[in-house]
């Protein structure tokens, strides 16, 4: 082939062809991502009242969401929910992938994991379901413990309060916490193990100075995998949260489709994405601070 | 160089250890002293068992059977972090989440020394393996010569009573490895600490270590000083695995038992001391004679001598530049044989199919069972 066919033409072509490739993703961005975005942030500088929307921009929305001490309960509570349902499953998933990395025969780690998302085979809201058979009044849970003899009457705190809801999003978002973690203990050399043996260390300080810290990056993706969606979790809250397990997605909820002040629940909306933003930039730094020196 | 250790108190005694995996039998009834100072290697091919004898020592596997002394201390029961071995690892085993620094200090936490006496002793151990200034780096910012020396120094400064080394240069380049061996050795005789290194490279064996262990199949074949390991090896398999060596059939015919007449085939008749027969001897049977290529030299025309003299023909050669490696067919002989000659100013070199004549000595011969 000659060089005459490299001509402007064959480049306007080339380039052409790299937009058109670029496209799609870029149209499925701005149209999925950066529009509904776009859209909520503005909506949460109008105001609205009963159906008449006005555009002129104002801070109102956020000045009362900041002062008004329902929301502001609710935005702390599902930080704190959220937190808590972290806490718990990070907590319970590091000695499952810890067990399996470390203690399960490589032939059956496989398994291992297959079994552990065998609760995802059905639909989230049958498990929570399953839940509220097992926490209920009448439940699986105290009619074992009545049983036993080791409670006189059911009880009560928990189903329909915030327990509930930890319990239920903690069993949820296990596997998502476990397999990050797994993963960043199997790639762990073992004979680093062996070394802080060899230098004099026992088991407890070896799994301190050297395990947790190599494991770190997985624990950071873990938590950031269950933190992000469970702040904004609005189903779990309906079925099992009751009254005082209700999180900032059912009133933005609310505020959408029942009091119908879009534009305050746009400014909920933000604002629960700003919390995240800042607890997930605080996660991403501390990793940055483990992944020093390792790359 | 003559053993000077010889009275030197072990500082490991392996009493018939056994290990298995499962049912495979990995080591074999293992017994050895390792002394006190030595720099002892372990040398066998791959999978025979070194690194798991190596373990064994450093509390990594049980012992299936048998027992471990070290420094007079029974070693049962006595985890790998209690033990007064240290070790270096074939991976190096650097901990990827630490500076240099405190990968060397790693195992001073316990040791009751401030932080300013640790920090000092961490920049002695490193400028002792040639790292000194290079404490702050990164561990992965590091080359495979460099991260060979931070594990060096990490076991180093702990003052083991024993080193453990898993081929800890088969990793490196050659010209890397050659340096480390003379800095292993020389570090070795600096510290006084008994070194046990494990390595498939007889070469590398034979020049670092005080003694060697040869080890086939979970076994030691024979325990000895370089120097005796080469010249009198006690089975054909040891003599075949260090060095290049000839073998020859050869039947032994007994006066009496202290001189003892064997006829090699190509070479003729010879008187051999007891010391040359390791495996004994076995009258009307035919066994194997072994003789290694620089005992023997070809007598260029005109040379003379009062050794002992073949005939054979030039078969092939290998031209090194200073060694020439000939093939000689000895007349009566059923398969050549290598001998290795230095070139000297005015010794020419031989071309294929030369008659030639090979001086050769009864000293030499090693009769195997
Ligand atoms: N953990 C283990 N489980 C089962 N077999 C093993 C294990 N470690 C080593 N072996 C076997 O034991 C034999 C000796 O291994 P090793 O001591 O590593 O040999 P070397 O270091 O001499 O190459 C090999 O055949 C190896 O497959
Ligand atoms: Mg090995």
């Amino acid at each position: 082939m000659s060089d005459g066919n490299r001509g402007p033409g064959f480049g306007r072509s080339e380039a052409a062809q790299g937009y058109l490739l670029v496209a799609t993703p870029l149209a499925y961005a701005l149209l999925l991502l950066a529009a509904p975005l776009g859209a909520i942030l503005l909506f949460s500088f109008w105001s609205q009242d009963y159906l008449t929307i006005d555009t002129a921009l104002t801070l109102k929305n956020y000045r009362e969401a900041l002062s008004d001490p329902l929301y502001r309960q609710l935005l702390l509570r599902s930080l704190l929910i959220s937190a808590a349902v972290t806490t718990a499953t990070v907590l319970a998933a590091f000695p499952i992938a810890y067990y399996v990395s470390f203690h399960v025969a490589p032939e059956r780690k496989a398994m291992w994991i297959f079994l552990i998302t065998i609760p995802f085979w059905t639909s989230y809201l049958i498990r929570v379901f399953l839940w509220k058979v097992i926490l209920g009044y009448n439940g699986v849970f105290n009619t074992t413990l009545l049983g036993l003899g080791i409670i006189d009457e059911p009880l009560t705190f928990i189903l329909y309060n915030a327990n509930a809801v930890v319990i239920t999003l903690a069993h949820a978002y296990a596997p998502f916490a476990i397999l990050p973690i797994f993963v960043a203990l199997e790639k762990i050399d073992r004979s680093l193990h062996e070394a802080s043996q060899d230098l004099g260390e026992g088991y407890l300080s070896t799994f301190w100075r050297v395990t947790l810290p190599l494991a770190m990056p997985g624990v950071v993706a873990a938590v950031l995998i269950v933190f992000i969606p469970t702040i904004g979790d609005y189903v779990t809250p309906v079925l099992v949260g009751g009254p005082d397990g209700r999180m900032i997605a059912n009133m933005i909820q609310t505020q959408f489709l029942r009091l119908n002040n879009a534009p305050m629940g746009a400014a909920l909306a933000v604002l629960t994405m700003a919390m995240v933003t800042v607890v997930a930039l605080v996660f991403v730094f501390l990793n940055r601070r483990y992944l020093r020196g390792r790359q | 160089m003559k053993d000077t250790r010889t009275e030197a108190r072990p500082i490991i005694t392996l009493e018939a250890v056994e290990k298995y995996y499962g049912d495979y039998h990995a080591l074999r009834g293992i017994s050895a002293e390792i002394r006190q100072g030595e720099f002892f290697s372990l040398l066998g091919p791959s999978g025979c068992g070194k690194t798991t004898l190596l373990r064994t020592i450093a509390g990594f596997e049980d012992l299936s059977a048998g027992r471990l002394f070290i420094d007079g201390q029974d070693m049962a029961g006595v985890p790998a972090n209690r033990r007064p071995t240290n070790m270096v690892f074939q991976s190096y085993a650097i901990f990827p989440h630490l500076s240099v620094a405190e990968n060397v200090g790693f195992g001073l936490r316990r040791s009751g020394l401030s932080r300013a006496e640790r920090a000092a002793k961490v920049e002695q151990a490193l400028a002792m393996v040639g790292l000194a200034g290079f404490g702050g780096r990164a561990a992965h910012a590091l080359s495979g010569g460099q991260r060979q020396r931070v594990a060096l120094a990490r076991a180093l400064i702990l003052e083991p009573k024993v080193l453990l080394l898993d081929e800890p240069l088969s990793a490196l380049d050659k010209k890397m490895r050659d340096q480390m061996q003379v800095e292993l050795r020389r570090l070795q005789r600096q510290v006084g600490i008994t070194f046990i290194l494990v390595t498939h490279d007889q070469e590398e064996a034979l020049i670092m270590s005080d003694r060697i262990a040869v080890m086939f199949e979970g076994q030691i074949a024979q325990l000895d000083t370089p120097q005796m390991l080469y010249r009198r090896p006690v089975t054909r398999q040891v003599g075949e695995f260090i060095g290049v060596m000839n073998f020859l059939p050869a039947r032994a015919t007994v006066t009496d038992e202290t001189h003892i007449e064997v006829d090699v085939s190509g070479l003729g008749r010879a008187v051999i001391g007891p010391d040359q027969l390791p495996g004994g001897w076995h009258p009307g049977q035919t066994q194997s004679v072994g003789i290694r290529p620089e005992t023997m030299s070809i007598l260029f025309p005109g040379e003379t001598t009062d050794r002992r003299v073949a005939t054979g023909t030039v078969e092939d050669l290998a031209y090194y530049g200073d060694m020439t490696y000939y093939e000689v067919r000895l007349d009566g002989g059923d398969r050549p044989m290598t001998i290795s000659m230095k070139n000297l100013v005015g010794r020419p070199v031989l071309e294929r199919g030369t008659e030639a004549r090979v001086a050769w000595d009864a000293r030499s011969l090693v009769l195997f069972a």
